[in-house]
């Protein structure tokens, strides 16, 4: 008991017993730092603001310690987080009362340095002296520094096939491949309801390359309103468009479609990263939005068995758009 | 015990001189030159942060299962990368802590970043001697965009996955070179190849922070060199210099600032969730999710995407200009080209060539203020339209009529704005000499009547 009070008592010593005068030498030589009366105020704050930050500090790692406490992203964020803030405030108090604030002048350096700059380019220009003949000099320095550089840069058409562009045309649809689902259920034409839609994938193909994912929907026989050459494409009502939008390549997630009247806007595919507006019944076209292709469009066709498969390949290349993008249909 | 080391110091090195100089190089007492302060201790954190994430990151994409400690993912199939940032996030201690910290860095990083150029272009900070320092900073926000695009990039998560997807297209749509690039980069298309994320890795956590910490270093040697600029005062002339010391009145504050910026870091890390990958889950090419929103420092490119009218620019069956290259790269190019070029600009058209030591208040230069807020305003509405989606939800105002409306508006609110910004300007200015000429009458009239 005895022992506690001794500690409460010089602790309390410690802070608000007298301080001892401040340590100020004069006389024998001019300050640089001008004198100022001290603050005690100010230093007792600053010293009770460090110490609230190393209770806070020490709440960090007790934290961490502790297992079984909820919410351990908060207590932790919120005592480390105090406990730099509590630091800042000390530091803010000893700047602004503790230590002398002194307001200087002195002048800005030289705007140039005329002869030195002289020396400089002098150093430069007589350093090459001696060449005579000094455009081949240049020519020969150069061009080896050139084809060097040029060398040093070759590996770096290993990083990807650079030239071959036939990647961007390969989708591994081709006639015939059946419709199946993300765990590798086949699709029946029967799946297939109004005012729902689905994503198929190639069956026993790469599901993450982006030529693979289609959006089925059904439609009913008066709304699709398809131009002749894409005519054939529906199997009984169900159309399929390549998943990936012609803009920005993210996955068209969003199918609008107005169950009762009015309606008009059709129903549409729509992108949610830029909004591109695909109108669905008549092959694909942009109806609203930044893509500047039509949604390439999968022919279907229904199995004896009722799946649904492939009839052939898209009728544009999948995926945003790029120089060569119009050039060629796409292969399987 | 001082006197023992400085001299320990100074015989080993030579440098008391330097250290005297240093320890009284002056700082201008005003708070709007702590701006960029507080964008080095953004970095400061995100080093720290960073460097203890990738202590537990990997860069693998092989698809793997969870069985983790977060129920709803668990038999889900997904990248060792996101993995190891959901397990980071529920099984490492303190680990979610850190993540959102370094997430909230990186946005204050940035913000900083850009406040402090706006004080640096509407005061004329930039002027002859420090056209290399500004050139130096503005590159530092090219590199700090591109940064903290691959930080969130790297987790693989929906949000993660919808982002590398645009930029594959808008580096896809770059006129004829664009999908060779594209391949270069990512290994194949979209979504590449095993080596991607590796890639992406060492230049988020090597090349990049390391080409920012030399840029950091050049800008603040620059700095020192020149000198800071000052507001024009009693004291503070072009050549008279007036400010606190580096030591002893500057250090506490600048530490005090540095920990201020760590501790409110730290509070939002540990109290204001930010980007909570579980609920995204994990990427597939095939999957998106409606009301997705980038970090708010790329809010610009995706307004500027979806603001563009849907036409790519074709001659026959080639196709010149995919669209995604309007508005995410040729509009940042741009703006970033108008704030290289601006100095060069204003010396050659505007006619001033001294040098400057002193600071101008936005009203004093009305053209410059003028076209800053023009672009300001050019650039914040193509920000806002970025947010139509999320107004539509909020408010009901339809999206479609919103695009429609931004399309026009990008293009006359600079004008208004500017119009606006150059005949306040001009007002404050003429304010000033009328209130300046008033006081110097009565001061006469007062002379004249003689000291009665």
């Amino acid at each position: 008991m005895a022992r506690a009070r001794d500690v409460v008592l010089s602790a309390l010593l410690l802070f608000v017993g007298r301080p001892r005068p401040p340590r100020v030498r004069r006389g024998d030589y001019e300050r640089i730092i001008p004198e100022r009366p001290p603050d005690a105020g100010g230093e007792l704050l600053a010293i009770a603001l460090f110490a609230a930050s190393a209770l806070c500090a020490i709440a960090f790692v007790a934290f961490y310690a502790l297992d079984r406490l909820p919410n351990q992203t908060q207590l932790l964020g919120g005592s480390l987080g105090l406990s730099f803030c509590f630091l800042a405030a000390g530091l803010i108090v000893t700047g602004r009362r503790v230590i002398v604030t002194e307001q200087l002048e002195h002048d800005y350096p030289a705007e140039e340095h005329r002869e030195d700059q002289e020396t400089v380019a002098r150093i430069v220009e007589e350093s090459g002296d001696r060449v005579t003949r000094r455009r081949f000099f240049k020519l020969a320095l150069f061009g080896a520094g050139g084809a060097l550089g040029v060398a040093l840069i070759t590996p770096a058409a290993s990083l990807g096939p650079f030239l071959d562009v036939d990647p961007f045309y390969a989708t591994p649809w081709r006639r015939g491949r059946r419709l199946v689902d993300e765990s590798g259920r086949p699709y029946r034409a029967d799946d297939i309801e109004v005012a729902d839609f689905y994503t198929a994938f190639p069956e026993g193909a790469d599901e993450e390359n982006i030529a693979s994912p289609v959006v089925l929907v059904r439609l009913a026989k008066d709304q699709l309103a398809l131009p002749a050459a894409l005519a054939r494409y529906p199997a009984d009502g169900i159309v399929g468009y390549s998943k990936i939008c012609t803009h920005a390549g993210c996955a068209l997630s969003l199918y609008r479609t107005p169950l009762f009247s009015p309606v008009e806007p059709g129903p549409a595919l729509v992108c949610p990263c830029h909004y591109s507006t695909f109108n669905v019944a008549d092959g694909g076209t942009v109806e609203f939005g930044p893509a500047g292709r039509k949604l390439p469009m999968l022919p279907l066709a229904i199995d004896r068995h009722g799946y649904l498969r492939a009839a052939g390949n898209f009728d544009e290349p999948v995926g945003p758009s790029w120089w060569g993008v119009r050039d060629r249909k796409p292969t399987s | 015990m001082i006197r023992r080391l400085v001299r320990y110091l100074d015989q080993r090195s030579g440098t008391a001189p330097l250290m005297r100089r240093s320890m009284r190089y002056l700082f201008p007492d005003h708070w709007s030159f702590l701006l960029g302060e507080v964008a080095l201790y953004a970095f400061i954190v995100l080093v720290v942060t960073g460097t203890y994430l990738a202590l537990f990151y990997t860069d693998g994409t092989t698809p793997v299962h969870y069985h983790g400690t977060y129920a709803p993912l668990r038999g889900q199939e997904m990248t060792a990368a996101y993995k190891s940032v959901v397990d980071l996030s529920f099984s490492v201690k303190a680990g979610l802590l850190i993540r959102q910290t370094h997430h909230w860095a990186a946005d204050v990083f940035i913000a900083a970043i850009f406040v402090h150029l706006l004080r640096v272009f509407f005061t004329g900070a930039y002027r002859t001697p420090r056209e290399l320092t500004y050139w130096l900073g503005v590159t530092m926000l090219m590199v700090a965009l591109l940064e903290g695009f691959l930080g969130y990039s790297l987790v693989d998560d929906l949000l993660s996955g919808m982002g590398l997807a645009i930029g594959y297209a808008v580096v896809l749509s770059i006129p004829f070179v664009g999908a060779n690039l594209a391949e270069l980069i990512w290994g194949g298309p979209f979504p590449g190849g095993q080596s991607f994320f590796a890639r992406m890795y060492i230049l988020h956590v090597f090349l990049i922070p390391i080409l920012i910490a030399v840029l950091l270093t050049a800008h603040l040697a620059l700095v020192a060199l020149r000198h800071h600029t000052q507001f024009r005062g009693r004291r503070q002339t072009q050549r008279k210099l007036v400010g606190l010391p580096l030591y002893p009145a500057q250090t506490p504050r600048s530490l005090g600032l540095f920990a201020a910026v760590a501790g409110v870091l730290f509070l939002l890390g540990g109290l204001v969730q930010i980007n909570p990958i579980w609920l995204w889950g994990p990427f597939h090419t095939y999957s998106s999710t409606n009301g997705a929103q980038p970090d708010w420092y790329l809010g610009w490119l995706i307004g500027a995407l979806r603001l563009v009218p849907g036409w790519d620019f074709t001659i026959g069956h080639y196709t010149v200009v995919p669209n995604p290259f309007w508005g995410g790269a040729a509009f940042p190019l741009v703006v970033f080209g108008f704030l290289y070029l601006w100095p060069w600009l204003e010396r050659r058209f505007g006619g001033d060539v001294a040098y400057h030591n002193l600071l101008d208040r936005p009203r004093d230069a009305a053209w410059r203020s003028a076209i800053g807020m023009g672009i300001l305003t050019w650039t914040s509405f193509v920000f806002f339209a970025g947010a139509s989606d999320r107004v539509d939800v909020l408010f009901g105002l339809s999206y479609s009529a919103q695009i429609r409306a931004y399309r026009v508006l990008v293009w006359v609110l600079p004008i208004v704005v500017g119009a606006i910004t150059y005949r306040v300007c001009i007002e404050l200015r003429r304010g000033e000499l009328v209130q300046g000429e008033r006081k110097r009458a009565e001061a006469e009239a007062r002379a004249a009547r003689g000291p009665a």
